[in-house]
C-alpha cells in the first residue's frame, strides 16, 4: 500500500501544482495509524499530512457535494465502492461529472480498529500491515493477526473491486472482492420466525442513541433539509426511547434510500453502537434483485433506476405482499 | 478494606438488587452500556468504556417532564414527577466520575434542576479503578487519578477479586448491607495495582497535552483561530460526539401529542445540529465550523470560565473512538492547547 | 411539591390587541385572574402553547402594573402564528422571569435617558419606559425615537399619542422608512435620524430592534460622542430552557437568557460576534 500511497502524494502534487484542480480530496494523517480523517488539500504544501493506508476506510464521495461547488476543479481519490457512490450522487444531480477529476485508487480492503480490540488487543499504538497479516504493537505487547479477520464488515462482503468510473487510476496489485456472501445475513434473517426477527432488531435498534452519524454519512442521504430534522413534518424528533422512534427513523431511512443505497456499508462503520444498519439496505436491494432483476445502484450514472421506473411486468404490490412474485 | 472474590460479584449484585435498582455495565448485542442489573444480564466490568457514559443515570436520553391535558380553552399541567427509588450506579470510572461533577455544576446551579437532582441524590456511586487504560484515554491531562477515583464507594478489579473501600455515608449505608459478603483485606494488591497502572499512564500518547492557552483571557483569539476551518472540515455534522460525551448536557425540550394529552419531554440535543440554534428569523451559527468551534470551545474555554477554571473534558476519549471521522477533541487541544508558551 | 422552573403556570389571556398587521399585544393573568408573577423592565417569560412550543418572550407590561402582564408578539414562526389565531379566554403557560433586567435601579437613575427602537424592538423598551413614567421623579429627561416600516408598523402607537408624547419632560420622536398619506410626521430611517437629531450624548443610550438598525444607530451614537458603557441593548438567540442549562443561547461564555438579555455595548464588545 505504500507505494499507492507514495503515487497518489505525487499525482496530488502535480494536480494542485499544475493548477489542473483546485482542491485534492484525500486522507490526513491522524494522532495514530489507524485514525486518519477525510481531508480536502488546496497546495502542495499541505500534502506533508497526506496519508492513504488500510485505515482509510472511510467514503469521500459525500464530500463533493460541498467540494465540488467551489470554484475550479476537484480531484478526489475514490476506492471500488466509493465508486459507486460518486456515480448516484452524478445521477442524482448532486454533484457534477465535468467538475470533478477521479482517481481511482486500489483497495486490497480495510482494517476496523474495533475489531483489533475485540481481539483483546488495547491500547493500539501502531499497526504495521503486511500482506495478509496485520502486526499491532501496543502499550500491553505486541500481536499479529490474519487480516481477514479484522477487516472491516463492509470490506468482508465486498461487491466488487472494479472502479465504475476513473479519469486515471493508481493500481499496483490485483485486487480481490470480498470472501464473504453479502447476502448471508440477510437469508440468515429472512429465515427467522416474525418474532424471531423483531426480537433482532429490537435488540439493535435499542441500542440507537439517534447521534445521526449514519445519515449524515450516508451519500444517499444528501436531502439538504432532512424530514426529521424539519418541524413542519411531523416526524421531527430527537427523541430515541420508545422503539417505535427508532424503528421509524431507521426504517423510513431505509426505504428513503431504497434503489439509491450502493451499499458501501458506511452506516455500519459509523454506527458508534455498532448496528448493523446495513442489512436494512441489504434487505431493499435483495428484494430489488428478485422482484425487478439484478440492479446495483451507482454502476452508471445515467440510466433508469427500477423502483423510478415502470414496466408492465413489474410486480403487483399484493403479490409482493403475498409472497407469490416471481 | 474489604474484597471478594470475583465469582461471587453476582451475588453481590443480587443483593444489592434486593433493596435498590442496580445500574451497571450490560453487554447488549454486542455493545456495553449502563443497563438495569437482572439474572442473566452479562456485566462487563472490565470493558474500559462503555458506549454511552453513565451520564443517563441522571440525565436520561429522553425524560418525560409534564402533561398537559387540554379541554376546550383550558390547559391542565400535570406534574410527572415522581418519588426516585433508591439506586446504586456500579462500575463508574475516575473520567465519568468527574464527568458528574462537571454535570452538577450546571443542573444543581440556582434554579435547581429537579429532575437531575432527584435521581442524583437517590443514587449511590460506586467507583472502579482502571487498570488497563487504552492509547485514547487522557484524563491525567485534567488532573484524574484512574487508579483512586472519588465516589460513595471505590472498588478495585483484579484476576482473582474485587476490593472495596467506602468513602462516604451514603457509602457506608450501602457497605453495610452488603458487608456479609466480604472479608478484610486487599490493600497490598491494591497498592500494587494503583503502581502497575499508574506507570501504563505515564506513557499513555496524550499524558502530556498542553492546556496552557485555554484561558478565559485567550477566548478571542482563540475563537478567531483560522485553524478552526481546517480542524472541522470533514465534520459530518452528526451528534456522535455528543452523545458518547460524559459532560455534554445540552437539551432539547419537545411537545408531543398523545392520545392522552400532550407530553412534554426533554432529550439530549447537540450543538453540532444544524437546526440547534436555528430561530423563526434566523441562525446565529450557520456552518459545521461554527457549530464545531461551539462544543469546543465550550468545554475548553467557556465552561472553565464560568466554572472556576473547570474544564468540561475529562479525558475519557470516547469522542477519540467514536467519531466516524476521526476528528476530536485531541487534535483541537493539539492544534491550539500550546501556542501561548512562547 | 418542589418548585421546577421548567414547569410553568398556567396563563389566561385576557385581551387581545391588534398593534399592526404583524404583531399583536397578549394580556395574561393566572387563572385565580392575578398577576403570574413580579419582574423587572428588560425581563423575559417563557410562553408556550401545548403541543405546539414555547418561546422567549420579553415581558412588554412595566411591574408597576398590579394586575396583568402583557406580550408584544410579532407573528413570525410556529408558536407565535398559533398565538395570532388565539381567541380572549385561551389559557397558555408562562414562566419566568428569565434573565437580567435594565438597571433601572442603579445606572439609569438619575440620568438622562434615551430609547431608540425599531418595529417589534419597542416591546422591551415599552417596559422601561412605563417604569420611568412611574418613577418620574427617578429620571431625568426621557428621549424616545421610535421608527417602523410603515405607520401602520408602529406597535402601541396609541399610547405613545396619548400618554408618552403628553409626558412632562418627555421628548417622543417618530419616524417611518417610506412617506405616507396622512402621515405628517418624519420620514427615514432611525439611524439617520437619530444623527440628525443631534442628540446630547451625555444621555443613557438603549437600543432595541433588527440587528441591522442596531449597528448602524450605534455608529451614529458613537459619532454624536455617546460612550459605549452607557448605551445598552438586548439579544435574542434560541433559547429552551430560560436558565443557562439547556446550552443554545450562549455568546461566547455568556448565556442570553442568563446573562442577558441586557447587554452593554462595551459588554458586546468583549464577546466574540457570533450573535
Amino acid at each position: 500500500m505504500r507505494e499507492v500511497e507514495l503515487k497518489m502524494k505525487e499525482r496530488a502534487a502535480e494536480l494542485l501544482q499544475s493548477g489542473e484542480v483546485a482542491r485534492v480530496i484525500g486522507w490526513k494523517k491522524g494522532e495514530f495509524y489507524f485514525d486518519p480523517t477525510p481531508a480536502v488539500f488546496e497546495s502542495a504544501d499541505e500534502l506533508d499530512g497526506f496519508v492513504y493506508n488500510g485505515f482509510c476506510g472511510a467514503n469521500l464521495s459525500k464530500y463533493l457535494i460541498q467540494q465540488s461547488k467551489k470554484e475550479g476543479k476537484t480531484a478526489i481519490f475514490l476506492k471500488p465502492c466509493d465508486s459507486f457512490s460518486f456515480n448516484q450522487l452524478v445521477k442524482e444531480h448532486r454533484i457534477k461529472r465535468e467538475d470533478i477529476y477521479v482517481i481511482a485508487i486500489e483497495c486490497q480492503g480495510k482494517l476496523d480498529v474495533e475489531k483489533l480490540k475485540e481481539k483483546g488487543v488495547s491500547a493500539v499504538t501502531e499497526v504495521e500491515e503486511n500482506g495478509g497479516e496485520v502486526v499491532v504493537s501496543s502499550l500491553y505487547g505486541t500481536v499479529t493477526l490474519a487480516k481477514d479477520e479484522v477487516l472491516l464488515s463492509k470490506c468482508e462482503t465486498c461487491k466488487s473491486k472494479v472502479h465504475q468510473v476513473k479519469d486515471e487510476e493508481i493500481v499496483f496489485n490485483e485486487m480481490q472482492a470480498g470472501k464473504k456472501d453479502r447476502f448471508e445475513m440477510v437469508e440468515k434473517l429472512e429465515a427467522m420466525t416474525e418474532a424471531e426477527r423483531f426480537a433482532f432488531w429490537k435488540e439493535q435498534l435499542s441500542k440507537c442513541i439517534r447521534c445521526n452519524a449514519c445519515r449524515n454519512v450516508c451519500p444517499a442521504c444528501s436531502c439538504i433539509k432532512c424530514v426529521f430534522d424539519n418541524p413542519a413534518s411531523g416526524v421531527a424528533a430527537k427523541a430515541n426511547d420508545s422503539e417505535f422512534e427508532e424503528q421509524m427513523f431507521h426504517i423510513i431511512r431505509a426505504f428513503h434510500v431504497a434503489g439509491r443505497c450502493t451499499d458501501c456499508g458506511e452506516c455500519s462503520r459509523v454506527c458508534p453502537q455498532n448496528i448493523p444498519l446495513h442489512l436494512l439496505n441489504r434487505k431493499f436491494i435483495k428484494d430489488i434483485d428478485t422482484l425487478y432483476g439484478e440492479y446495483q445502484a451507482g454502476e452508471t450514472a445515467d440510466g433508469k433506476t427500477p423502483l423510478t421506473s415502470y414496466t408492465e411486468s413489474d410486480a403487483e404490490p399484493n403479490d409482493v405482499m403475498n409472497g407469490e412474485a416471481k | 478494606m474489604l474484597k471478594i472474590a470475583k465469582e461471587r460479584l453476582n451475588e453481590l449484585y443480587g443483593k444489592i438488587a434486593q433493596t435498590q435498582g442496580l445500574f451497571i455495565p450490560v453487554k447488549k448485542a454486542g455493545e456495553v452500556n449502563y443497563a438495569i442489573w437482572g439474572e442473566g444480564k452479562e456485566v462487563s466490568l472490565e470493558t474500559l468504556k462503555t458506549v454511552k457514559s453513565p451520564k443517563n443515570m441522571f440525565f436520561p436520553q429522553t425524560e418525560n417532564m409534564m402533561k398537559f391535558k387540554t379541554e376546550g380553552k383550558n390547559i391542565d399541567i400535570i406534574d410527572m414527577r415522581d418519588e426516585k427509588r433508591p439506586y446504586v450506579l456500579f462500575g463508574v470510572k475516575a473520567c465519568d466520575y468527574k464527568a458528574i461533577e462537571v454535570l452538577d455544576k450546571v443542573f444543581l446551579a440556582d434554579p435547581v434542576d429537579t429532575f437531575y437532582k432527584a435521581r442524583r441524590e437517590a443514587t449511590t456511586i460506586v467507583t472502579l479503578a482502571c487498570s488497563r487504560p487504552e492509547e485514547s484515554c487522557f484524563c491525567s491531562v485534567f488532573g484524574i487519578d484512574a487508579t483512586a477515583p472519588a465516589g460513595d464507594v471505590t472498588v478495585w478489579l483484579d484476576n482473582e477479586n474485587l476490593y472495596w473501600q467506602s468513602n462516604t455515608e451514603k457509602g457506608e449505608a450501602l457497605t453495610a448491607a452488603v458487608k456479609e459478603l466480604f472479608t478484610d483485606g486487599g490493600e497490598a494488591e491494591v497498592e500494587a495495582q494503583k503502581a502497575a497502572t499508574k506507570e501504563i499512564l505515564q506513557k499513555l500518547p496524550f499524558a502530556a497535552l498542553d492546556l496552557s492557552r485555554f484561558k478565559p483571557e485567550n477566548l478571542n483569539e482563540l475563537f478567531d483561530d483560522p485553524a478552526w476551518e481546517e480542524l472541522s472540515e470533514a465534520c459530518l455534522g452528526c451528534g456522535t460526539c455528543t452523545f458518547v460525551c460524559p459532560t455534554c448536557q445540552c437539551f432539547d425540550i419537545r411537545d408531543f401529542k398523545t392520545n392522552d394529552g400532550i407530553l412534554r419531554y426533554r432529550c439530549w440535543d447537540s450543538c453540532m445540529y444544524s437546526d440547534f440554534t436555528l430561530m423563526a428569523h434566523g441562525n446565529s451559527r450557520t456552518t459545521q465550523m461554527q457549530r464545531y468551534r461551539q462544543r469546543f470551545m465550550h468545554k475548553l474555554v467557556y465552561y472553565p470560565s464560568q466554572n472556576d477554571g473547570l474544564y468540561s473534558c475529562v479525558g475519557c476519549g470516547r469522542c477519540v473512538n467514536k467519531c466516524p471521522q476521526h476528528l476530536n477533541i485531541v487534535k483541537v487541544i493539539k492544534t491550539l492547547g500550546g501556542k501561548n508558551d512562547d | 411539591m418542589i418548585e421546577e422552573t421548567l414547569i410553568p403556570k398556567v396563563g389566561v389571556v385576557t385581551d387581545i390587541r391588534k398593534d399592526t398587521p404583524d404583531v399583536k399585544t397578549f394580556r395574561v393573568v393566572g387563572t385565580d385572574g392575578k398577576k403570574l408573577f413580579e419582574h423587572m423592565p428588560g425581563q423575559c417569560a417563557m410562553v408556550s402553547v401545548p403541543g405546539v412550543g414555547e418561546c422567549m418572550f420579553s415581558i412588554t407590561s412595566s411591574p408597576t402594573n398590579q394586575e396583568f402582564m402583557e406580550f408584544s408578539i410579532k407573528k413570525c414562526g410556529c408558536v407565535t402564528e398559533v398565538l395570532h389565531a388565539m381567541e380572549v379566554g385561551q389559557q397558555i403557560t408562562v414562566r419566568g422571569p428569565y434573565g437580567r433586567n435594565f438597571p433601572v435601579e442603579e445606572d439609569f437613575k438619575g440620568k438622562d435617558l434615551l430609547f431608540i427602537a425599531g418595529g417589534i424592538g419597542l416591546a422591551p423598551l415599552r417596559s422601561v419606559i412605563n417604569y420611568v413614567r412611574h418613577y418620574r421623579e427617578n429620571y431625568g429627561k426621557v428621549v424616545i425615537v421610535y421608527g417602523a416600516r410603515s405607520a401602520d408598523d408602529l406597535v402601541d402607537f396609541e399610547e405613545i399619542k396619548t400618554e408618552w408624547k403628553n409626558e412632562p419632560n418627555f421628548e417622543v420622536y417618530l419616524t417611518i422608512d417610506r412617506p405616507q398619506e396622512g402621515w405628517d410626521d418624519h420620514v427615514g430611517f432611525v439611524p439617520s435620524y437619530v444623527k440628525e437629531l443631534g442628540l446630547d450624548s451625555n444621555m443613557t443610550a438603549v437600543l432595541c430592534g433588527p440587528p441591522i438598525m442596531i449597528k448602524f444607530t450605534l455608529q451614529g451614537l458613537l459619532e454624536l460622542g455617546f460612550e459605549k458603557s452607557r448605551v445598552y441593548t438586548t439579544l435574542e438567540l434560541r433559547m429552551k430552557c430560560g436558565v443557562g442549562k439547556c446550552g443554545r443561547c450562549n455568546v461566547g461564555d455568556k448565556f442570553v437568557c442568563k446573562d442577558g438579555p441586557v447587554f452593554r455595548m462595551d459588554q458586546l464588545d468583549e464577546l466574540p460576534d457570533e450573535y
